[in-house]
């Protein structure tokens, strides 16, 4: 069966590829910075979960000195001119499309498949992580793909694989960063201390203020965790069952839907959602690491405002 | 109260600018030593965490594979197509996206998108390419303003496009909790309910997208006509600066006509 660990090895081995070509790489002044840092995250995935955790949390504290305090740089070395990139995108024509399109075409035909698959009643893929399973897959038939259209070199995947994780640089690996402060919040029982504030210091007289209190408290709440789906059990026991729907009587469908929603405007204005919101700016080379924020605001403040009303509207009324 | 010191930590060093990844890290140990947990403890509970939320890493797979198409030319190619079809602009063709990445997301097909797979060697290359097409040289603010706005339609038509689809996370965890405080509702209610949320968001959003196409045209087109070289005023800032103008204008008034070519 294939299960996750097995995609955790490949990404492994990529890593270390990715280190290695970063410590041979001289145009780079940091080189060794970027081998050690992209070393150690490496060590997480080849034997992460056979080693103590006290362990992992050492190995998790080498890459944050690393990248923080030593800092990460890049390579400077193309491996082609734009000039050489426009002869061969005129050569190949659409068909450069094919392979970057097949990683979703057979992503999706993997989670549609693969749980019907199986091998002596056993499944050949963990039933419980078809979508990552999936994408790993289609990321290797695409690779394949690729290869075998453009004649590539063989060391050609990992050296431009390579650019491109050292322009994502650190910003790669802040979303699992941010998944381990979730958890230690959680030991913590900070959900709690905010909902018990907010319950204390908030007005919540009226039907409309409890409404505004949760859509808001759920947007500002995911700006804090980073994450809508924290939020909501936090915000959802705290504010909206007591109060919107057993003190005011609303409808409790209306009320978790569009809660949720207000939880996911929230997302779009944090820099805590690190893998919406940061990690793009590092993957599409923006200076200015909140520039998705940026432009994310006003759409998430409006949205914020349509969905209290909505609430508001049709919370009360059944 | 001590326990909120991690959430302190990441308000004052995100504001200030500090290396993420140490504030995220300094407000993890924070917290739990602030907890009551020993040091060895904490840097247990923090690798274990990070350990087990590697799967969020895997779409890093893809990068070897769309490094390997940039080297032969895909951005390229993605801006040649762009700019074979005249009708297209900035706005269009993100308007496009955001149907197309909406539409599939609310039948669950949420695979079909990304920052990685989709934004960076396709999407932002062929909106890029249709003010270069349009306009000639874009300055480098205005590149990295339309690049910001490519992965802004990727989150927003997502995040307002996934919750009508029963069977994806959000409503399951509504459910679930839902169902442990002795409540018992219907998914499918849940998901119809994303929908008035899901059609404002996209009038919203593609309001804002006609916007900065009229934004754009106001920016580069004098400069393309003048020949001057007028630097252009700063940048994302200018897109909220507009949206008050949003609600009497409407996606339906776009800009159809006398687009400057």
């Amino acid at each position: 069966m294939i299960r996750l660990e097995h995609v955790y090895v490949v990404m492994g081995l990529l890593l270390v590829g990715v280190s290695v070509v970063n410590a041979r790489d001289a145009s780079n002044r940091r080189r060794w910075n970027n081998a050690i840092f992209w070393g150690l995250y490496a060590i997480t995935f080849l034997v992460g979960s056979r080693i103590p955790h006290f362990a992992s949390g050492c190995l998790v504290i080498g890459m944050v000195l690393v990248a923080s305090i030593g800092r990460l740089g890049q390579g400077t070395r193309e491996s082609r001119t734009p000039a050489e990139r426009e002869v061969s995108a005129a050569r190949l024509g659409n068909r450069l499309f094919v392979p970057a399109l097949t990683i979703p075409a057979v992503t999706l035909l993997g989670t549609f498949t693969l749980k019907h698959l199986s091998v002596n009643g056993v499944p050949l893929v963990d039933p419980a992580q078809i979508t990552i399973i999936s994408l790993a897959l289609a990321t290797i038939v695409a690779l394949v793909v690729g290869m075998v259209m453009l004649r590539a070199p063989i060391a050609a995947p990992i050296q431009e694989g390579r650019r491109l994780f050292d322009a994502v640089g650190w910003a790669a690996v802040l979303p699992q960063m941010l998944a381990a402060l979730g958890a230690l919040f959680a030991v913590a029982g900070v959900g709690k201390v905010v909902a018990d504030l907010a319950g204390r210091w908030l007005p919540l007289g009226s039907p409309f203020a409890a409404v505004v209190t949760y859509t808001v408290g759920m947007a500002l709440f995911t700006m804090i965790m980073g994450n809508a789906f924290a939020a909501f059990p936090v915000m959802t026991a705290g504010i909206a069952l007591p109060l919107i729907m057993t003190r005011f009587g609303g409808d409790v469908v209306v009320m978790s839907a569009v809660g949720m929603l207000s939880g996911f405007c929230g997302t779009l204005m944090t820099p805590m959602a690190a893998n919406y919101n940061i990690v793009p700016a590092a993957l599409l080379e923006l200076p200015d690491e909140y520039a998705v924020i940026r432009v994310q605001i006003p759409t998430g403040v409006l949205l914020l405002a349509v969905n209290t009303v909505i609430m508001y509207l049709f919370v009360y009324r059944h | 109260m001590l326990t909120l010191v991690g959430i302190l930590v990441v308000v004052v060093g995100f504001a200030l600018r500090l290396n993420a990844l140490l504030v995220v890290t300094v407000a993890g140990l924070a917290t739990g030593l602030a907890s009551g947990l020993g040091p060895v403890e904490v840097v247990s509970a923090f690798g274990k965490a990070f350990v087990e939320s590697r799967y969020v890493a895997i779409v890093w797979m893809v990068l070897p594979v769309i490094g390997l198409l940039e080297r032969a030319g895909l951005k390229e190619r993605a801006r040649a197509v762009i700019a074979g079809i005249p009708a297209a602009t900035t706005g269009r063709v993100l308007m496009i996206y955001f149907a197309i990445r909406q539409v599939t997301a609310a039948l669950g097909l949420t695979s079909l998108g990304g920052h990685a797979q989709m934004v960076r060697p396709l999407v932002a290359p062929m909106a890029e390419g249709a003010a270069e097409h349009r306009f000639g040289e874009i300055p480098e603010q205005t590149r990295n303003r339309i690049r910001a706005h490519s992965a802004a339609v990727d989150n927003v038509a997502v995040f307002f496009g996934e919750d009508i689809f029963i069977a994806i996370g959000s409503i399951l965890l509504i459910k679930g909790f839902l169902e442990q405080n002795g409540i018992h509702v219907e998914p499918t209610h849940l998901a119809l309910w994303a929908v008035p949320t899901a059609l404002s968001a996209w009038l919203i959003h593609n309001t804002r997208l006609v916007l900065l196409d009229r934004s754009l045209k106001r920016e580069l087109a004098p400069r393309t006509a003048a020949g001057s070289t007028a630097a252009p005023t700063t940048d994302s800032t200018t897109a909220p600066s507009t949206d008050p103008t949003g609600p009497t204008t409407g996606p339906a008034a776009g800009p159809t006509t006398e687009d400057a070519a």
